[in-house]
């Protein structure tokens, strides 16, 4: 019985221990880098009719739930591609891998599609982690990465195409919005990890340049679910709006308790960054009904590229199937990166990346062009407002098109960020 | 004044969550000692009960009413069967439970995946249920106070049901001394898989639970585990007092923790709280005095 009464004192102990390790498991962000290998000449084969692209989602995981939407609009845009003609008379073959919401093996797959594959360019990516991670495996080996979601701005390589916003492209105008409501203070409420620290960090800049109050700043860990207490302090703070940069489950607890504590889209708005159409019925359209959102494009748009877009998506995926930022933006970047091929006349990375520059798409959410020189894409601000149908209607938009300034060298409040 | 009562009323209905996730585990692991990494995804099972009970019977209110039953049934249901399947075979041998049924946990995620889609679904909560009550000036949310008194009641029933009945008096002789048990005659065999399958059950009713408070996925139930077993832990193991206040400490702890810092900060002090209470305490709060060699 001396065993059983050791186990009896080790259970707690080891059960404690698995908790920190568990606890752990949920907030591994750090970016290790791909090993580095040496610029190999690329082995990219075009002389055959056929020529192989790479797509790297996470199809299992934590963020499945999103990437495999992107996941669904790049095959989409493939394969009308490739009904078309293909790329220089080339039909795409694609190989696709799982990148399985860790950071390490997105490096991994993307070293895999680059140099066993061998393909000519590689889409895909979600968090900024996974971007991080990839970002020495693509400069090491001199290939394309096409990464089509919103961020937090401040990188530039010559190896990546940018297709999502970039700061001053949705949380900058978001904030002018609120300015031209008449907000005078904000409370900042967003999940633990880069993203929205470095989008605050703009934000408070910005704040404290157009005299905007910025009444507290809350950091919750990602898929944290109480936030009675975080409610609590943004009620008594009395805000004008709330700026919210939480990702995934949260949201969902978040707009539940908000709505429950009596706070709405009328006496204190909520803009969201995060939410797209996809996350709405997730999260219960009761809950974020009229509440607001910061993105480029919504499936409302009224276009006839976008409709084309719509009824193409819903044709292939069901009829209940939406489309949202992200995808629209990974839809268009197998467009751009076509675009740039045709311009250099060749699959050569150091010609794309020559040609790159000016290269336009007319994309469901308007025009979009290529800025040759940090990569990211000209886009229309937009500022919806989530509907009774769960569709997302547009509420403001910037009229034109923004240069991308990832680095905020435009703003003189911007100066310091880094 | 105001912040303070609703601050300590964040704090109790954090700890009636934790509560409910750790009830089940107080008795499948504090009273049987099985370590079971499933649990949470017993929760998530009754969660998504909810959600398929909501799309047979539309009426929000009435869903949530059957729910509650159908979620410990199938919670249940599914416990029994893990362990007459594959626990029944591994008594004392903690470590290959734990591995075999955090394999277990993955598969129903899986599972949970194919039926239900990748994407959170939402069940809707009842009307009578959405907005808040006003008590000492202080807006509660409805869900909250709703779940404050689902936690109390379940803690109610099992007490009673553990004191009172013969299976109580069956269980509670299991635990304290399970040769003598056996010796006058109890079927621990059978009494082990009532506990299990009470247990388990009481996973599923949370879980319905939760529904009112976030969305429902495949990974639901692993952001509670770990709480689940801290409770246990804390509580004081093979005692549904331990648990009670352990829930309900950590729930306050918690909640003014995060007032006064902020949430990343307020679970690492929590975690600090108690590897320095178990250093000093290792059999936790509670504890059961047995004759028992054990």
């Amino acid at each position: 019985m001396a065993t059983s009464r050791a186990t009896a004192r080790a259970l707690p102990a080891a059960t404690l221990v698995l908790a920190l390790v568990l606890s752990g498991c949920g907030a591994r962000t750090d970016a290790s880098g791909g090993s580095a290998s040496s610029a190999a000449a690329s082995c990219v084969d075009v002389s055959g009719d056929s020529v192989k692209i790479g797509l790297l989602n996470s199809l299992s995981g934590t963020m499945a739930i999103s990437e495999q939407t992107v996941h669904d609009s790049l095959r989409l845009a493939v394969a009308e591609i490739n009904a078309d003609g293909g790329v220089l008379g080339k039909q795409l073959e694609v190989v696709a891998e799982d990148g399985a919401s860790e950071p390490t093996t997105f490096a991994e797959k993307a070293e895999k599609l680059i140099t066993d594959d061998c393909t000519a360019a590689v889409f895909g990516g979600w968090t900024s982690a996974s971007r991080k991670a990839m970002l020495p495996v693509f400069e090491n080996n001199d290939a394309l990465l096409f990464y089509p979601v919103q961020y937090e701005g401040l990188e530039s390589s010559p190896n990546i195409f940018y297709t999502g916003a970039t700061t001053n492209q949705q949380i900058v105008p978001a904030l002018d919005y609120l300015k031209e409501q008449g907000a005078t203070s904000i409370f900042l409420v967003g999940s633990d990890y880069v993203f929205p620290r470095t989008a605050n960090k703009i934000i408070n800049a910005y704040a404290e340049a157009n005299g905007i109050e910025v009444l507290g700043e809350e950091y919750a860990p990602l898929g944290h679910t109480d936030f009675s207490t975080i409610v609590n302090k943004v009620k008594a703070a009395g805000a004008d709006a709330v700026f919210n940069t939480l990702n995934g489950d949260s949201n969902v607890a978040f707009f539940k308790e908000y709505k429950n504590a009596g706070l709405g889209p009328d006496a204190m708005p909520v803009v969201s960054v995060s939410i797209a159409e996809e996350e709405v019925g997730g999260i219960g359209i009761e809950n974020v009904e009229g509440q607001l959102t910061a993105w480029n494009y919504y499936q409302t748009i009224d276009s006839p590229e976008n409709t084309t877009f719509v009824e193409a998506f819903k044709a292939e995926y069901g009829d209940d199937r939406v489309t949202s930022d992200p995808m629209e933006a990974a839809y268009a970047s197998v467009y751009l990166w076509k675009g740039m091929v045709e311009k250099a006349k060749s699959f050569a990375v150091g010609d794309i990346q020559e040609a790159a520059g000016g290269v336009t798409f007319d994309a469901p959410e308007g025009t979009v062009t290529v800025d040759g020189e940090n990569h990211h894409i000209a886009k229309t601000a937009l500022i919806g407002k989530i509907g009774p149908d769960g569709l997302i209607h547009t509420e403001w938009s910037s009229g034109e098109p923004i240069e991308p300034d990832p680095f905020l060298t435009g703003y003189d409040w911007a100066e310091g960020l880094s | 004044m105001d912040v303070l009562f609703s601050q300590l009323f964040a704090g109790l209905s954090l700890g009636s969550v934790l509560l409910l996730a750790a009830l089940g585990l107080a008795l499948t692991f504090g009273q049987m000692g099985v370590i079971n990494m499933a649990h949470g995804e017993l929760m998530m099972a009754g969660a998504y009960t909810a959600f398929v009970v909501q799309g047979v019977v539309s009426d929000a209110g009435l869903s949530l009413l059957v729910s509650l039953p159908v979620g410990f049934l199938v919670g249940g249901l599914l416990g029994l069967l893990l362990e007459v399947t594959l626990i029944s075979r591994m008594y004392r041998r903690p470590l290959d439970t734990l591995l075999v049924t955090w394999g277990v946990a993955l598969v129903l995620q899986q599972v949970a995946r194919d039926v239900f889609g990748a994407p959170n679904v939402d069940v809707r909560a009842p009307s009578w249920l959405s907005g808040a009550v006003e008590i000492f000036g202080v807006g509660m949310p409805r869900t909250r106070v709703f779940i404050l008194v689902l936690a109390l009641v379940c803690v109610g029933v099992l007490a009673l049901v553990l004191r009172t009945t013969p299976l109580g008096r069956r269980i509670r002789a299991v635990v304290q001394n399970r040769d003598l048990a056996e010796a006058s005659g109890i079927s621990t065999r059978r009494t082990d898989r009532l506990t299990f399958f009470i247990g388990s059950g009481v996973a599923g009713v949370a879980g319905v639970a939760l529904t009112l408070l976030g969305s429902i996925g495949p990974t639901l139930g692993t952001n509670y585990i770990v709480d689940a077993f801290l409770v246990v832990v804390a509580g004081g193991i093979g005692q549904i007092k331990g648990t009670v206040i352990a829930a309900f400490g950590l729930g306050i702890l918690q909640a003014t923790f995060e007032y006064s810092t902020t949430a990343s900060v307020a679970k690492v002090l929590v975690f600090v709280v108690i590897v320095l209470f178990l250093q000093v305490r290792p059999q936790g709060l509670v504890t059961v005095r047995t004759r028992s060699l054990a």
